[in-house]
This record gives structure tokens, sequence and C-alpha cells, in this order.
């Protein structure tokens, strides 16, 4: 059995996507931009794409603006609203500790030029609150960017408290959405959204495109110069079977959202009661207030990457946080910021769900993990020091 | 996994010497918990020859399988022989890690200086400090 437990890293491909996609390779294969009529015949799928994801988003189609991805999305918004705020001599902008490197990284840059950046504090319930929000907006806050939910640790954040938080004092507001879209109700109007990031690839669309979302009249800055295309806001011939594709899939997500939730929901919970069993093991996110799909957890006395390669010889593929996969010495920023100290932390385990998900498969993970993880234990000097109490236990 | 080579999965599926010796003649442990990796090795030693040896490994794939090959590279071999293991050579027999790998096979090499180390100490053999490491490859995660 393989079972593919790592949707938040990227989903398979939706029959519907797929098929959503085929005419646009060889058949109307035409660029938007010509005025013939194979060219206009693509202008209308791209117009139709538009509209789909729109409504998925509860806004107009010409506040939809099709991108390479989630970390385009990212960048562009930031830097539209930095720019903005630079003009106005606002140059605060607000986020927190747990964003998506793609928002981090954007931030640091950001700061490097003169910004300055708050980054709110995650530690109380792996969360944040809208008063946090309220309290650190400053007369010169340009902007307030925080993720909709997170990709490690699955929290979902008050983004329709944000939202009002922002309206009420006049900061515009952007979140990165790409856990989010597909997966909850979204409606960027009644929860105040000025900016909203998307990635097709997280909800069984193809990679390689993704959206930005920005209220009618913000100032975009573009981040990628030339042709005219995206009302001159993003130049590049449109990859139109890729924006199709993601079409059909957000289309499809949100169409079944309702039946989906609730089952992804009841296996991510049975994998949470499950693996709180293993002893000296630990949650890690909002317990309430969660994804669908994330169940994530610290399991002390062992380090993530082995667990990671031996759940896979086992048929599990999953993700970690510890610093072997990260490919740096520290493991996850998200682990950290939460309050995991690195012993800890470079245990972690992240399953993430879908609806392409059995019970059977939940059944293999519960019985494969706890198995791993103390096969791992037995052969960790830690554990032993742990278990002889030359160590204190963190969890 | 493309990762790593066969003979890295290998041992570290199938690591060789896990465990432990009680009342081992040398242990040594190298690595901490914050980094992300700890190994220590037990050593067996009569007549100078390591007639048995053990290790426990706190870390990624490739630090229990440098751990494993390590021992088995020094395993029926005499203390002389087993000072001499290099990292270099450990990778080297593990078809090579990746780059920013490496250092699990240096955490190998430094495990088993360091029972040998404490070996010469409870047995009042005199050694030239130098001979030995001073785990420099922790201090920049610290």
């Amino acid at each position: 059995m393989q079972v593919y437990a790592d949707n938040a890293a990227t989903t398979a491909m939706s029959q519907v996507a797929i098929d959503a996609m085929l005419p646009y390779f060889n058949q109307n294969y035409g660029n938007p931009s010509s005025l013939h009529s194979v060219g206009q015949r693509a202008k209308e799928a791209l117009e139709a794409a538009r509209e789909t994801v729109a409504q998925c988003l509860g806004c107009e189609p010409r506040e939809i603006l099709f991108t390479s991805g989630g970390s385009e999305a990212d960048n562009q918004a930031i830097i539209s609203a930095a720019r903005y705020g630079a003009r106005k001599g606002k140059k605060h902008i607000i986020s927190t500790a747990f964003e998506h490197h793609a928002v981090l990284h954007t931030l640091n840059k950001l700061e490097k030029e003169g910004f300055e950046v708050t980054y709110l504090d995650v530690r109380n319930n792996h969360n944040v609150t809208a008063q946090q929000v309220k309290d650190a907006i400053r007369p010169d806050t340009c902007l307030v960017t925080t993720m909709y939910a997170n990709n490690e640790i699955g929290s979902i954040l008050p983004i329709e408290e944000i939202g009002a938080v922002c309206k009420e004092a006049g900061v515009p507001f952007h979140t990165d959405a790409v856990q989010a879209v597909g997966h909850l109700h979204i409606n960027v109007k009644e929860q105040n959204i000025d900016m909203l990031s998307l990635s097709s690839h997280k909800f069984h669309g193809p990679k390689g495109v993704g959206a930005l979302y920005v209220r009618k009249g913000f100032p975009l800055v573009n981040v990628i110069e030339g042709g005219a295309q995206e009302r001159g806001k993003r130049a590049g011939t449109e990859n139109i079977a890729g924006i199709c594709g993601m079409a059909a899939a957000v289309k499809d997500a949100c169409d079944h959202m309702d039946e989906n939730m609730p089952r992804v929901a009841a296996m991510r919970d049975r994998l949470i009661a499950g693996l709180s069993q293993i002893p000296h093991s630990a949650l890690n996110g909002d317990p309430v207030n969660r994804l669908p799909g994330n169940v994530s957890f610290c399991f002390e006395g062992i380090e993530g990457e082995s667990l990671l390669l031996l759940l896979d010889a086992n048929g599990v593929c999953a993700s970690s946080g510890s610093a072997c996969t990260s490919g740096s010495l520290d493991p996850s920023h998200v682990l950290l910021a939460i309050g995991r100290v690195h012993d800890v932390a470079h245990g972690s385990l992240r399953l993430s769900l879908s609806e392409y998900n059995t019970d059977e498969e939940i059944d293999h993970i519960l019985k494969v993990v706890p198995e791993v993880v103390q096969y791992l234990r037995n052969m960790s000097p830690v554990w032993r020091d742990l278990q002889t109490g030359k160590r204190q236990y963190i969890l | 996994m493309a990762l790593y080579s066969e003979k890295v999965m290998d041992h570290f599926m199938h690591p060789r010497n896990v465990g432990v010796i009680e009342n081992a003649d040398g242990v040594g442990e190298v690595g901490n918990a914050k980094c992300g990796d700890i190994m220590k090795i037990y050593l067996k030693i009569e007549n100078d020859i390591i007639v048995d040896v053990k290790f426990e490994t706190f870390g990624c794939g490739s630090a229990i399988a440098s751990s494993s090959m390590a021992t088995e590279m020094i395993k029926g071999k005499n203390i002389h022989e087993a000072m001499a293991l290099t990292n270099k050579a450990v990778a080297e027999a593990l078809d090579g890690l990746p780059a920013h790998k490496l250092h699990c096979s240096v955490l190998a090499e430094e495990a088993i200086k360091n029972a040998l180390k404490d070996y010469y100490d409870r047995n009042n053999i005199p050694y030239d400090d130098k001979t030995f490491p001073d785990c420099e490859h922790c201090a920049h995660c610290e």
C-alpha cells in the first residue's frame, strides 16, 4: 500500500482538471492576444476561467490576476502595497512569525530597503488574534499580510476578524490563502480581504499557475515587465491550459466542499486521536481552528528525516520540519515560532490529507507511524537518556 | 529515494551493530540534540583488538547509515587502525553522501575517536591530545 499523505506539498490532479486542460494544448492553442479566431477562442477560455475563479472567491472577474503560482502572487501583493505605502510615507508592515517563505523572504527584502516589519507572536494557541493585529497597527502601517491557514501546522487564522480590524483602520489586508482556497469557504468581500494569493496545485489543479485577487482600485506594481497581458499588470503569454485546469479544479473543489470537508476532517481527527496515544508526543497547531487535512506532531527523541525515510519504505509519503529535511541546520521556522525547542522540532511529522485518501489508508498510517517511531526511539541515545532520567522530557 | 546511494539506504534500512554494550571498555558520544544528531559508540576491546562495537544514533538517514558503516569498518580491527579511520573513508564506503550530509560521516569518525579516547583515559594509556578533534562542527549550530 502506498499512502500519499503530503497534500499540503502538492496534490494529484483531478480528472476534471486534466480534461479541462487537454483542448488547450493542440486544439485551442491560440495566444489570447491574437486577433484571429484561434487566438480569440483562447481569450474566451481565459475570461471564462477568470469568471469561475472569481465566483469561488466572491469577487468580480476583473479583480483576478493570473500568475505563475502562489509565490508570485505573494510577491506582487506585498511589493505593491509596500510601494503604495512608501509613496505616502508609510513603511510599516504587520505579518506573523509563521508565514510561508514566499511572504517572509519578500518582507526581509523590504526590511533591507528600510521597511519595518512587525511579526506577530504565534506561541499562544499556535495562532494569532485580531486583537494582536489591532494592537500592532500604527499610523504608518501600509499593509497587514497574514496567511489564511498555516501550511505546516494547519492553524486557520481569524481572517474575517482581521479583515474587519484592517478595514476599520484603513490598512490594506493581504492574505496568503494557498492552503485555504478549495478547502475552506472564502468570500473576500464579506471577509474584507483586499488581496489574496492562491495556488492551483494545492486543490488538485496543475502546478505552475495561481492567481492574485486584488480589490478593484488597489494600485498594483508589476513584478514581471513586458507585454500588456492581465490588464498590464502581469506580462507574459497566459498559461491557458494551466489556467483552465486551475479553474476547473477550483470549481470542483468549491462545488464539493461541503461533502469533502467533514469527510477529510473525520480522517484527520482519527489520525490525531491515534497518534496522540504515542507517549511524549505533541500536536502542533490550533486544535480547533484547523485545516481539515492537517495533522502535525512532534515526537520526542527522534529525528524527522529518518522518520520520513522509514515511513516511505513502509508506504507512507509525509513531510517533516526537521533541519535535515530543510537542508539547513535549523528546523522549521514555523515550529520554532510556536515555541517548540530545537531538540523537539527536529522530530516533527506532517501528514496532510485530501478527499482522495481513504479510511483504509488512515488505518495503515495508524499502524505504521507508532511502529517506526518506536523503532527509531530504540536506537536513539536521546531516548535512552530520557528514559533513564539523564535528560528531562520536554513533551 | 534518489537522495541517497543504495549503500546508504541499505545501512539505513538495515543498520549493523545497533545497540548498547554493557560494561563497554570505551564509550564516545558526539553531537547534540539541538543540531539534530547525536552518535554514541560503545567499544569492547581485548588485547588492543575491537572485539565488539555497538552504536546508538539520533539523527537523519545518513547519520544512521554513517554510524552503521563506521562500526563495520572498525570491528575486528586493532585500536590503531580504528584511530586511523577517516570521515572520508566512511563516506566513500557508503558510495558518497550528499554535500550537506558529509558532516554525518565526520560525526562517525569523531564518535569512534571519542570512544577510543575514553578507553585510553580509563586505562591510563598516554596519547597526544591533538589526535582528537574537539567536535568542531557542533559549534556552528550553537
